[in-house]
Parts: C-alpha cells; sequence; structure tokens
C-alpha cells in the first residue's frame, strides 16, 4: 500500500483520540463511577443499589452528585452513606442502598473537583393492566443457529430441501435478534447474561444479580433485583426454576442471585433459601448437604434440605420421585437429581455414558417441565417458570456437536410441552432464547463411502453434502443411531490443538485437549488422533484453552402469547426482561 | 458457562492462600500397603450423600496406594493436588471451583513437587484419612485425603 495512505490516516486517528479523551472515555479507570450506569434501563419501583465511586479517595464535602438537579435523598428517599477511602481502597463511595423510581428520565452528575461524571438511567414504566397470568422462559445455553438447523434435520427429517415438520421453538409468531455483550466484553458468559434477562441490567463477565464495583468481596457489590425477587415480592404468583445443569449454576441462579463471582455456590443455595421458588429442579445437589454429610461440598454445617423440607417443600432425587410428587399434587418441590449436571438427552437414550449408570432414573428437561408446568400451573395468580436446557453450551465446550443437538431436541420436546399447555389460553407468554452463542456452523455431511482415507476426502460440500443417514426416530424425534455411515458435518470455529474425527463420541463426552508438559498448555487428546481418518488441527485460541469458546454473534429468540409482539428487530439482551416485566405488570404495587 | 477469563480469576482466588499446607503427622510404614480404587471408595453413592466403604473405613490412619488421574493443578510447584477417576479434560476451573466432581480424593504431598504429571494417570502412597476438612487457606472442602503422599507417574 502507498505510504501517503498510512500517513494521511495518522492524523485523523489523532484527531478521534483527542476526542475521546475530552469526553472522559479514556480516562475511565480515573473518572467517577456510577451505578447503574450508564443507558441503564431500570423497571419503575424495582430495588437497586445507587453507587458512586470516587477515584483518589476524596472527603465528603469535596464531591457532589445530583440526580435531575435535586439532592441524592430528595429523589431516591435516602441521602445515601459516604463511605471514605472505601475498604482501605483509593476510592471514596458513595451508597444508597434498596432504592427504587418512578418511570422517567434521570441524569445523575457526579462532581469531584473539576471531574463531572453523568449518566443517564431511563426508568420504565410496568404497571399497566396485566397481561399475561403466566410467563415460561426458556433459555438453551450457548444454543446457536447452527444447533438448531442441525436438530430440525436430526428430528423433522430433510426431504427435497424442506423439512417434514416444524421444530416447536421454530413455530412460534415472533422473533427478534438478541445481542448478548455485558458492559465490560463483547463476549459474555453465561452469568451475565442470564443477569441480563433477569434483571434488566447487564453487567460484567461472572456477575450475577449486581455491578461489579470495587469491592473486594464477591457479595459486596451493588445489587440490582431479579425478577424471581420481584414476582416473589410483588405477586403472589408461584416461582419455578428448572435446568439440567447444577442448579446453582449461572443460569438458574440468577434468577435469585448477588454475587460478583458465579461460583459462589454455598452462598447461592442460601439465596435460593431465601426466595424460596416453588420448584427447583435441576443437579448439583452437594452444596445442599452440610459439611458433615460425605459427599457434602459445603464449608458450613447449613443443612438446606431440611430447610427446604420443613419450609413445605417435597424433595425429590429421582424421575419416579418428581413424578409421583407432581402427581401427590406437591405445591412445592425441590428436585436433585444428580451431584453434578444432569445427563444429557444423547447419554440418557444413546450412548449410557456420563453419570447414567450412577444416577439411573434422572429425568430430563423434558420432564421437568411437564412435572414443574404441573405444579405452578395450580396457583391461581399463575406462575413465571425458568427452564434451561444447559448442557448445549457445556457439550459444544467440548466440541461434541451431537450431544449439543440432541439437548437441543430435547428442549424443542419441553417448548412443546409448554405451548400445548397454553394452546387452548391466551394468557401464557414463552420465549425461547439462548443467552450467547458458540461459533458453530453446518457446512455438509461426512460420508464413509467417498473415496479417500482422510476427514476431509470424506467431506461432502455443496453438491456432495448429501442428506445423512441416521437411524429411525424414537417417539420423542430423537434418532436411535447416528453413529452411521452419513453424518452432517458441524464444525467449530473456535478450538485448541485437537483431533477432529467427524463421528460421534459414543464412549463419553468428546475431551478435545489435555494437559500439555508446560504449565497451562493443552494439546490434542492423541486418543482421537489415532482414530482412523482423523484430522489433527492446530489450535486457534490462546494457549491456555482448552476448550472452544463462546462467540459474541448474535443469538434467535422466538416468542409467542401475550406482549411477545414486542419481539421483533434486534434487541438487547436486557429487553427480554423488560419484555416479560410488562407482560406482569411488575411495577405496579 | 465457562469462559477463560472466570477459569484464570478463580485459580487465582485460590492460589492467593500461598499453599502453606499442614502435613500430617503420621508414623512411616513400610509393610504391608494396601490399595484402594475409586470403584471401591462407597458402600454407597446417592445424591443427598454417600457412605464410604467398610473396607475404606478400616483403612483410615493407614498407608494405601491409589490410581488415578492428577487434575490440574493450581500452580506449577504445589504440595496439593486432586485426584480423579476420570482426566479432568475440561478444566473444572473454567465453570467455578465447585464444580469438581463429588469422588475426588484430595493428596498431600511430602514435598512440593513440580507438576510434571498434570492430566496423567498417577499412582499415590500415603496415609489414608477420612472426615470432612476445609483446607484453611483456600477454603477447598475434602472428605478423603491421602497425606505424607509419594506420587509416581502410572
Ligand atoms: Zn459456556
Amino acid at each position: 500500500m502507498p505510504r501517503f495512505n498510512t500517513s494521511s490516516a495518522f492524523p485523523l486517528r489523532k484527531a478521534a483520540l483527542v476526542t475521546l479523551i475530552l469526553t472522559g472515555w479514556l480516562g475511565g479507570a480515573q473518572a467517577q463511577t456510577i451505578y447503574p450506569i450508564d443507558r441503564a434501563d431500570i423497571l419503575e419501583g424495582s430495588k437497586f443499589d445507587f453507587k458512586v465511586e470516587f477515584p483518589d479517595a476524596p472527603k465528603p464535602d469535596a464531591v457532589k452528585v445530583t440526580i435531575n438537579g435535586a439532592s441524592v435523598e430528595s429523589v431516591l428517599g435516602k441521602a445515601g452513606t459516604f463511605i471514605e477511602s472505601e475498604e482501605g481502597q483509593k476510592h471514596s463511595a458513595l451508597w444508597a442502598r434498596e432504592v427504587s423510581l418512578a418511570p422517567g428520565r434521570y441524569v445523575v452528575e457526579a462532581v469531584q473537583g473539576d471531574a463531572k461524571k453523568t449518566v443517564v438511567w431511563n426508568v420504565f414504566p410496568a404497571s399497566g393492566p396485566r397481561k399475561a397470568k403466566n410467563v415460561i422462559l426458556f433459555i438453551g445455553d450457548g444454543m446457536s443457529i447452527a444447533h438448531r438447523t442441525a436438530a430440525r434435520i436430526l428430528s423433522k427429517g430433510w426431504r427435497e430441501g424442506k423439512y417434514d415438520s416444524e421444530l416447536a421453538i421454530d413455530d412460534m409468531p415472533n422473533m427478534a435478534l438478541i445481542s448478548t455483550s455485558g458492559n465490560d466484553t463483547i463476549v459474555t458468559d453465561s452469568a451475565n447474561s442470564a443477569s441480563a434477562y433477569t434483571t434488566g441490567h447487564k453487567s460484567c463477565v461472572n456477575a450475577l444479580g449486581v455491578y461489579c464495583a470495587k469491592n473486594a468481596l464477591s457479595l459486596d457489590h451493588p445489587k440490582v433485583e431479579t425478577i424471581g425477587e420481584l414476582v416473589k415480592r410483588k405477586t403472589k404468583m408461584a416461582l419455578g426454576v428448572v435446568t439440567n445443569t447444577e442448579i446453582e449454576d449461572a443460569t438458574p441462579a440468577s434468577m435469585v442471585a448477588h454475587t460478583r463471582r458465579r461460583s459462589d455456590f454455598n452462598e447461592i443455595v442460601k439465596m435460593f433459601l431465601e426466595v424460596k421458588p416453588d420448584v427447583m429442579m435441576g443437579g448439583g445437589s452437594p452444596n445442599f448437604l452440610p459439611k458433615t454429610t460425605p459427599g457434602s461440598k459445603r464449608s458450613d454445617d447449613l443443612d438446606a434440605i431440611a430447610k427446604f423440607r420443613e419450609a413445605g417443600y417435597t424433595i425429590a432425587t429421582t424421575k419416579t420421585e418428581m413424578n409421583a410428587a407432581a402427581a401427590a399434587g406437591a405445591s412445592k418441590l425441590l428436585g436433585l437429581y444428580n451431584t453434578g449436571n444432569i445427563d444429557g438427552a444423547f447419554d440418557l437414550r444413546l450412548a449410557k455414558k456420563g453419570s447414567v449408570s450412577k444416577f439411573p432414573d434422572q429425568p430430563d428437561v423434558t420432564e421437568q417441565t411437564r412435572a414443574a408446568l404441573k405444579i405452578l400451573s395450580a396457583n391461581p395468580d399463575g406462575f413465571f417458570l425458568m427452564v434451561e436446557s444447559g448442557r448445549i453450551d457445556k457439550y459444544s465446550h467440548s466440541l461434541d456437536w451431537e450431544r449439543a443437538v440432541f439437548d437441543t431436541i430435547m428442549l424443542d420436546n419441553a417448548v412443546k410441552v409448554a405451548k400445548d399447555f397454553a394452546a387452548d389460553r391466551n394468557d401464557t407468554l414463552i420465549i425461547v432464547v439462548p443467552d450467547h452463542t458458540h461459533a458453530v456452523s453446518l457446512i455438509g455431511t461426512y460420508d464413509d463411502n467417498r473415496p479417500g482415507q482422510l476427514l476431509r476426502d470424506k467431506l461432502g460440500v455443496y453438491d456432495k453434502s448429501l442428506p445423512p443417514n441416521y437411524g429411525p426416530l424414537d417417539a420423542d424425534g430423537f434418532p436411535t443411531d447416528v453413529n452411521t455411515s452419513r453424518r452432517l458435518a458441524v464444525v467449530f470455529g473456535t478450538y485448541p490443538d485437537t483431533c477432529d474425527t467427524g463421528k460421534p463420541f459414543m464412549d463419553g463426552e468428546r475431551v478435545p485437549s489435555v494437559a500439555g508438559a508446560d504449565p497451562k498448555t493443552f494439546v490434542a487428546n492423541e486418543k482421537d488422533c489415532t482414530a482412523p481418518g482423523a484430522a489433527r488441527k492446530a489450535g486457534n485460541l490462546p494457549f491456555e484453552a482448552n476448550t472452544g469458546v463462546h462467540s459474541a454473534d448474535d443469538g434467535l429468540l422466538t416468542a409467542m402469547g401475550p406482549n411477545a409482539e414486542k419481539f421483533r428487530g434486534r434487541k438487547d439482551n436486557t429487553f427480554v426482561f423488560r419484555v416479560m416485566a410488562e407482560a406482569l405488570s411488575l411495577g405496579g404495587k | 458457562m465457562g469462559t477463560r477469563a472466570p477459569c484464570q480469576m478463580d485459580r487465582r482466588a485460590l492460589i492467593g492462600g500461598g499453599f502453606a499446607l499442614a502435613i500430617g503427622t503420621y508414623p512411616a510404614k513400610a509393610e504391608d500397603i494396601e490399595s484402594i480404587t475409586f470403584d471401591g471408595l462407597y458402600k454407597s453413592f446417592g445424591v443427598l450423600g454417600f457412605e464410604f466403604a467398610d473396607r475404606v473405613r478400616a483403612l483410615k490412619s493407614k498407608r494405601v496406594k491409589m490410581t488415578g488421574f492428577m487434575a490440574p493443578p493450581l500452580k506449577a510447584e504445589s504440595s496439593f493436588f486432586v485426584l480423579t477417576r476420570q482426566p479432568l479434560a475440561i478444566c473444572p476451573f473454567c465453570q467455578s471451583d465447585a464444580e469438581w466432581p463429588v469422588d475426588i480424593v484430595v493428596v498431600f504431598l511430602k514435598a512440593a513437587t513440580p507438576a510434571i504429571s498434570e492430566g496423567r494417570r498417577v499412582s499415590v502412597t500415603g496415609v489414608l484419612e477420612i472426615g470432612s476438612t476445609i483446607d484453611k487457606e483456600t477454603g477447598f472442602v475434602s472428605q478423603i485425603r491421602i497425606v505424607e503422599a509419594d506420587v509416581q507417574r502410572f
């Protein structure tokens, strides 16, 4: 490229830089920080902690905070507490905890010497007539477009370019692209992204129901109210949290939790105890057991199982017990079916690997949804139910697409159960959405009968991408054999050093890489590299990555029922909270 | 789900304690080292807790030998590592330190050794400890431990 192009571009870049400095953008580390952050959309009447952090630990008389030009106390009803040099750190803080606001636009100004920081909040109304009696939020963790397309091919059949029938998640009247970034990074994690759905606030990676302030301890950060808390505080509705991951994991925890660190499992169990959702189901029992019980992961003597029992919960540890509780008319159910994650549909049905032999009577997400609906729908005031198919993500991390797609089909079956429930009533908002995506694509088929020895010889693309010859479907729409001679070619765009086999992993979840000789490096799992035709790939991720990573690609939301018409075009993930809050009129008294 | 950032953060949080590990003072007995296995650890194993096998309980405070996989350690040199039934290829800290499998055995080595065997099958010899303990430095909860241990590649 000619040299003058470079030099002519330079002054432009410099000018842009100067503008950035003038607007304070580059001075972020030194400026005052206000929580909630700029452009926050806040539900009227919802509780949040207001915090302003001032650099250089100023004294209270050196700073001034106003909201719409008036004092903090006159707007928030609390003057707040000023903490000089908070926690001994090099900043001072103003806190006003558990405040709330009426609808409107709020301009918050924090002045410190010559430096002025301004943020604007939009407090939105949601106190009109209640549109929905029930809301069911389905989260396909990490569910991307290719998972969906592959699930449709596997489960619904493909003939002459058309599908034989529709996925329940596709056959919905409303649709939107959802952007999932957190406020700190382009690519998010499941804590931050689920929290956006359950609080309406974007936050940072690893955070649940809090903004990420400078506080040292994970539980001390400024909180925002979750939809689980709102439903319990403001309504008489029933509340349900259903997952096939550990119940303390990010997505289910986002219904109740406030912590900067998603791995605070023991604290998260306490938060479940505080909110007490009527139905809670998932894996992750060890954090419910007191430390004296072998198998406990707690560091204290809290017996959460006993506490829930005292509060009137039926405890189920198997599918049989779950169904018995639902049939017997239980109104509160705690179902814990595995010490870790509940096994995915691929292992429950086909491979029987994972922990299936250890826990032979685990329900799948579809069966859990059916039981949860039976229990929750008995409440005359309606219910809010969150259902997560959580291992679509986990299996995509391990680059095990068949397992991820089986769990997508399982989610689809669960949505079918919900749609059947909602069919003859126009009072239930159903939303199906991923919390983020993976870099995954369907590019053709591997055909063992193609000539050549290498995996890429077997790959049929374009006019060679003939449909797969998977085994017949079972009654629930899962293929009974995927280890056939012509299989979908689903590839991941991010990977550590690894070997692709082009075949399903019938002996257990794929292990894409193993620890290398140098600490914190990972190398291909040689077990896969010796498979016939295996393709060795040099990783394209940072060296310490041992699995695939999330992508920032938008996710696809589909929805039906009251207020679902709000979903169109592209929306931020926080908008999902707003639609649900409006549907249930959660801004009202 | 898991991302790299949380992985690194959690590791740092755990390493922060510095791993000043107390090594038990058990009399070293060279004779009669019994072998125990992951399959033989438990009499019952359920969602609401498990029971150690009678034989394992009888071996409490005795020298035992056990094979398993060395989980990726928390730092390059450590006298503490986790022995697992299966190789832990998916770094548990990527999701959280709370997501270790339940059936792990924590190994306290006689001396800090470079983690040359991470991800590999190892054989551990040492004194068996049973009962819930929380490591003061790291908060790591363990139900069964092998202390004063030596480790070898299997
Ligand atoms: Zn993930």
